[in-house]
């Protein structure tokens, strides 16, 4: 067997002269991420509160479904999606267009996602002192209220570098759906591949992963610092400090922060 | 007329023969007490004799196994059922609970939020008071317990005699008919303790029905119309201070009075 000389030529020009079918892969690869990891924050959240429910139901339906989907390979969890639900075509959401593919991969990463989500929320809401809710209770809020606005936005800040880190994850996940026929990165690399039997074309595509990855590092970090700068206590609002975090490190709430 | 010069008025708390397990403990063994409006009753009494328990149930933080106990004549957090107790809704208990103020050994302000917005936050998202009403009453509140300057400043940049002072006016923001403190000292450096007895102190001279479970002798004797000795999950005796420290009866409360004078 042998190593071919590396194409350099494959690789630069994956990298320096982007075509068209990439930019739209490459946009696949990070609106995929977002979505799915937004319905899957969602999901966890709502996980975790039925895990906490008096009704016991509830509580079964939240331990089985952290059971099956973090127990299972996302790619299985993905080709059930596609294959048995049978999504529409094409689903119209306002100026958005997702083809069944698109449909399924999300669907199968925000529920894969859900699941952990799920332990992440879980974890950040059991670390806030029970006394919160004693109080919160003792002042006459219900559960609801008091999760919202006294347990909830304290658990947030330990939830968000976990959260980080899925995201990360999610956007390298996201390749899988290659595989149900969802033109994203990888698949872009899979098809250059194809046609030529080039693997530079796998180099140059983990190159953009990297790129992805390590812009989201930058931010997860810009935005760790500030949750703990924060928490030496300012004269900021928590939400002033949440949104201060997520800004750009030199917004107007820089100086003061530092 | 009380102690502290006050008329007292019609009974606030009523707890009648109150029992209560921890699995196979039983922390309450039949506790009664009538408290009334303008009256403030310390309780006392070694660690595990159900001070502690008792007054958390008094707001339903603690279920009890049986016995009643009642604020304002209404049943707390049950309601009857063909002549058996049921665990009320939570929408009720809610609703009973704003008239029991609490004041908790941890403090348990709310660590993201101001002095101004932990004392606003229930009367605003409970009551439905408007914002800048609520917040013109928690500044005055705030003035009262001494911390008019701290409105804006953040619980972890507070002392603890500060902290406990704000969660007594984010008590008593809900204009509560009761004010339960549990322990109230207990956390707090020696040296600031007394800020936190002297409004408590004030509190009662003004006529605030309060219950304090506390190991603060010198507030009993001096704030307290009443003190009552709590042992084994029940009450073994009960009278004015003047009496009680005085005088006391039972042989158990001599020799926890001489322990802790």
């Amino acid at each position: 067997m042998m190593v071919a000389a590396i194409d350099w030529h494959v690789i630069w020009s994956r990298i320096f002269h982007p075509n068209g079918p990439f930019a739209h892969a490459l946009w696949a690869t990070i609106y995929i991420s977002i979505v799915a990891q937004i319905v899957g924050i969602l999901l966890g959240l709502i996980a975790a509160l039925a895990r906490m429910s008096r009704f016991l139901p509830f509580r079964v339906l939240s331990g089985a479904y952290v059971l099956v989907f973090r127990g299972t390979p996302v790619l299985v969890q993905i080709f059930f999606f596609y294959f048995a639900l049978g999504l529409p075509n094409v689903i119209h959401l306002g100026v958005f267009k997702l083809t069944a593919e698109v449909s399924a991969g999300i669907l199968a990463l925000s529920i894969n996602e859900g699941a952990y989500m799920r332990e992440i929320i879980r974890a950040g809401i059991d670390s806030i002192d029970k006394g919160q809710m004693e109080a919160a209770k003792s002042l006459g809020m219900r559960s609801g209220l008091a999760m919202r606005r006294i347990i909830l936005p304290q658990a947030a800040r330990v939830i968000i570098p976990p959260l980080g880190n899925e995201f990360n994850n999610m956007m390298k996940t996201t390749s899988l759906v290659y595989t149900i026929g969802v033109y994203e990165l990888f698949a872009d690399a899979e098809q250059g591949y194809s046609q030529t039997f080039h693997p530079e074309y796998f180099v140059a595509v983990a190159f953009w992963y990297l790129v992805l990855t390590t812009i989201w590092s930058f931010i997860q970090a810009s935005i760790e610092r500030r949750l703990a700068t924060s928490e030496r206590g300012d004269q900021l609002s928590f939400r002033e400090r949440l949104v201060a975090a997520w800004a750009p490190v030199h917004s107007r709430y820089g100086s003061g922060l530092r | 007329m009380s102690s502290t010069g006050l008329v007292l008025g019609d009974v606030i708390m009523r707890a009648t023969d109150v029992h209560k397990h921890f699995g196979k403990l039983h922390v309450l063994k039949g506790v009664s007490l009538e408290v009334r409006q303008r009256e403030t009753v310390c309780i006392i009494g070694p660690s595990g004799s159900g001070k502690t328990t008792f007054i958390r149930c008094i707001n339903h933080l603690e279920k009890i196994d049986s016995g009643r106990i009642e604020v304002n004549g209404h049943l707390i957090g049950y309601r009857e059922q063909n002549g058996k107790l049921a665990e009320d809704s939570e929408r009720n208990i809610a609703r009973q609970r704003t008239q029991i103020g609490m004041v908790f050994q941890r403090f348990n302000l709310f660590p993201h939020k101001t002095a101004l917005e932990n004392v606003t936050e229930a009367p605003v998202q409970v009551l439905g008071v408007p914002k800048d009403k609520a917040a013109a009453d928690a500044e005055m509140l705030l003035t009262r317990v001494g911390l008019g300057d701290k409105c804006g400043t953040y619980p972890g940049k507070l002392s603890g005699g500060q902290q406990q002072r704000v969660a007594i006016a984010r008590a008593l923001a809900m204009k509560p008919a009761l004010m339960l403190f549990d322990e109230p000292t207990s956390a707090l450096d020696p040296e600031v303790i007394g800020e936190v007895l002297a409004v408590m102190e004030e509190l009662a001279h003004e006529g605030m029905t309060m219950i304090v479970v506390t190991h603060e002798m010198g507030f009993a004797r001096e704030a307290a119309d009443r003190v009552v000795m709590m042992d084994d999950g029940s009450i073994i005796e009960a009278g004015p201070p003047e009496h009680f420290f005085e005088a006391p009866e039972q042989e158990r409360t001599k020799q926890f009075l001489s322990k802790i004078l």
